[in-house]
């Protein structure tokens, strides 16, 4: 069995593992000023926002261009914000887009 | 543990079992790639569990099908999970009274899902739990992740299309659940809106891992440079010097509202639990002159 690619993973893990460990390792960072620890707590939502407009809104076409797709896929996210800011049940939200966005493409829309 | 930190574990690991699903999915697509691309089962674990970076996982694939040198795909790696700085520092303020050894291990877990789920979880018990990061991290993701990545190369072709099943949108649908949790205020809406447009706009000129650092980085400061009545409408303006209210508060904001904000961020990395009340010093019949006296001389140089 191959292992060549092993040495690869670690490379990859070494260059990846920075990003994630120093903010969180460097001394001191919760007395930066406050301004900038409130921009770190806006943070958040920012980021996963705009993953989630991201992924669901932008793809990228055969020419390897990105370009807007409105498919079954908005709504199903959308029904899942719905529920969320509802319920506060992000298991039944997700549920719900899941089940929307598989019927919508079960009656061939998208 | 308080009744409520239990009812919010069980919150999160109700949450954590959607985040699963569709981390399960992506990795039974992964291993079945890594399958077709040559890869041993045991390159392939090692990928999710050293490597751990799903889409970057997904392009080392390709690249290696292709035959591609290293160097590119390590560096194409780098620049793919550079958005977990943001994830990190936005986490550390909260973080400093965990020991330094665990938030090592903590941060090799640290991915767009855990991030997501233990960020929501903190705001919501006002905290850090760092049990609760490891439900997120490692039981939300890293585990189901792993399985699924062996699963799906041992199952080869037998794995379903996830976009067949809907589940390709419970990535993008959990983000955008999670970031729903966290919007608590008017500022957190404006940095998520702001968040959103931004990256969108910037994935579609520069590609998605860009555009989604961007709309990350200019969200907030979107949020921040928002005028303090569009925050808080309805309420009395702002006095213009914040010290007024706040006399020990040694920043002159003149916006009390940026500055109750600001102290929400520093409670935030302050938690209360830490905070032990203060001891009255006892003072000196000399302290007390002193201070008579400096309060003299400040109302003597007011006068002049």
């Amino acid at each position: 069995m191959s292992t060549d690619l092993v040495l690869l993973a670690v490379l990859m893990g070494a260059v990846t593992y920075p990003s994630r460990a120093l903010p969180m390792l460097a001394p001191g960072i919760e007395r930066l000023p406050a301004r900038a620890l409130l921009y770190l707590r806006l943070v958040g939502p920012a980021v996963l926002a705009s993953i989630a407009a991201s992924q669901t809104l932008v793809a990228t076409d055969p020419g390897g261009g990105q370009q807007v797709v409105l498919g079954p896929q908005v709504l199903g996210v959308g029904v899942c914000m719905l529920i969320v800011w509802w319920r506060r049940n992000l298991f039944l939200g997700l549920l719900a887009g899941v089940v929307v966005v598989a019927l919508l493409r079960v009656a061939g829309v998208g | 543990m308080s009744a409520d930190l239990r009812a919010a574990r069980r919150r999160l690991l109700l949450d954590s079992t959607g985040i699963a699903a569709s981390a399960v999915g992506f990795a039974l697509v992964f291993g079945l790639a890594a399958r077709n691309a040559d890869y041993s089962l045991v390159e392939a674990s090692a990928m999710s569990v050293i490597g751990f970076a799903g889409a970057a996982q997904f392009a080392a694939v390709g690249y290696v099908a292709q035959g591609l040198p290293w160097l590119p795909i390590v560096v194409l790696t780098f620049f793919l999970n550079a958005r977990h700085l943001l994830y990190s520092a936005s986490l550390a303020p909260r973080m400093r009274h965990v020991p330094l050894v665990h938030r090592a291990a903590m941060a090799h877990v640290l991915t767009d899902e855990a991030f997501a789920l233990a960020a929501t979880h903190f705001h919501r018990i006002g905290r850090v739990d760092v049990p609760g990061y490891w439900i997120a991290a490692v039981i939300g993701v890293f585990i189901p992740w792993n399985v699924a990545t062996v699963a799906g190369y041992l199952l080869g072709g037998a794995i379903p299309d996830p976009a067949v099943l809907g589940l390709d949108i419970v990535f993008p649908a959990a983000m955008a659940g999670l970031a729903v949790g966290l919007m608590t205020g008017r500022r957190e809406v404006v940095a998520a809106a702001a968040g959103a447009a931004i990256g969108v706009a910037a994935s579609l000129l520069f590609g998605l891992s860009v555009g989604i650092v961007v709309g990350g980085l200019v969200g907030p400061l979107v949020a921040i440079a928002m005028p303090a009545t569009l925050a808080h409408p309805g309420e009395a303006p702002a006095p213009r010097h914040g010290n007024e209210l706040h006399p020990q508060s040694p920043l002159p904001l003149g916006d009390v509202r940026l500055d109750e904000a600001i102290d929400e961020a520093e409670a935030d990395a302050h938690p209360k639990e830490n905070l032990a009340p203060i001891a009255p010093a006892p003072l000196r019949t000399l302290d007390v002159e002193r201070a008579l006296q400096a309060d003299e001389d400040s109302r003597t140089e007011e006068h002049e």
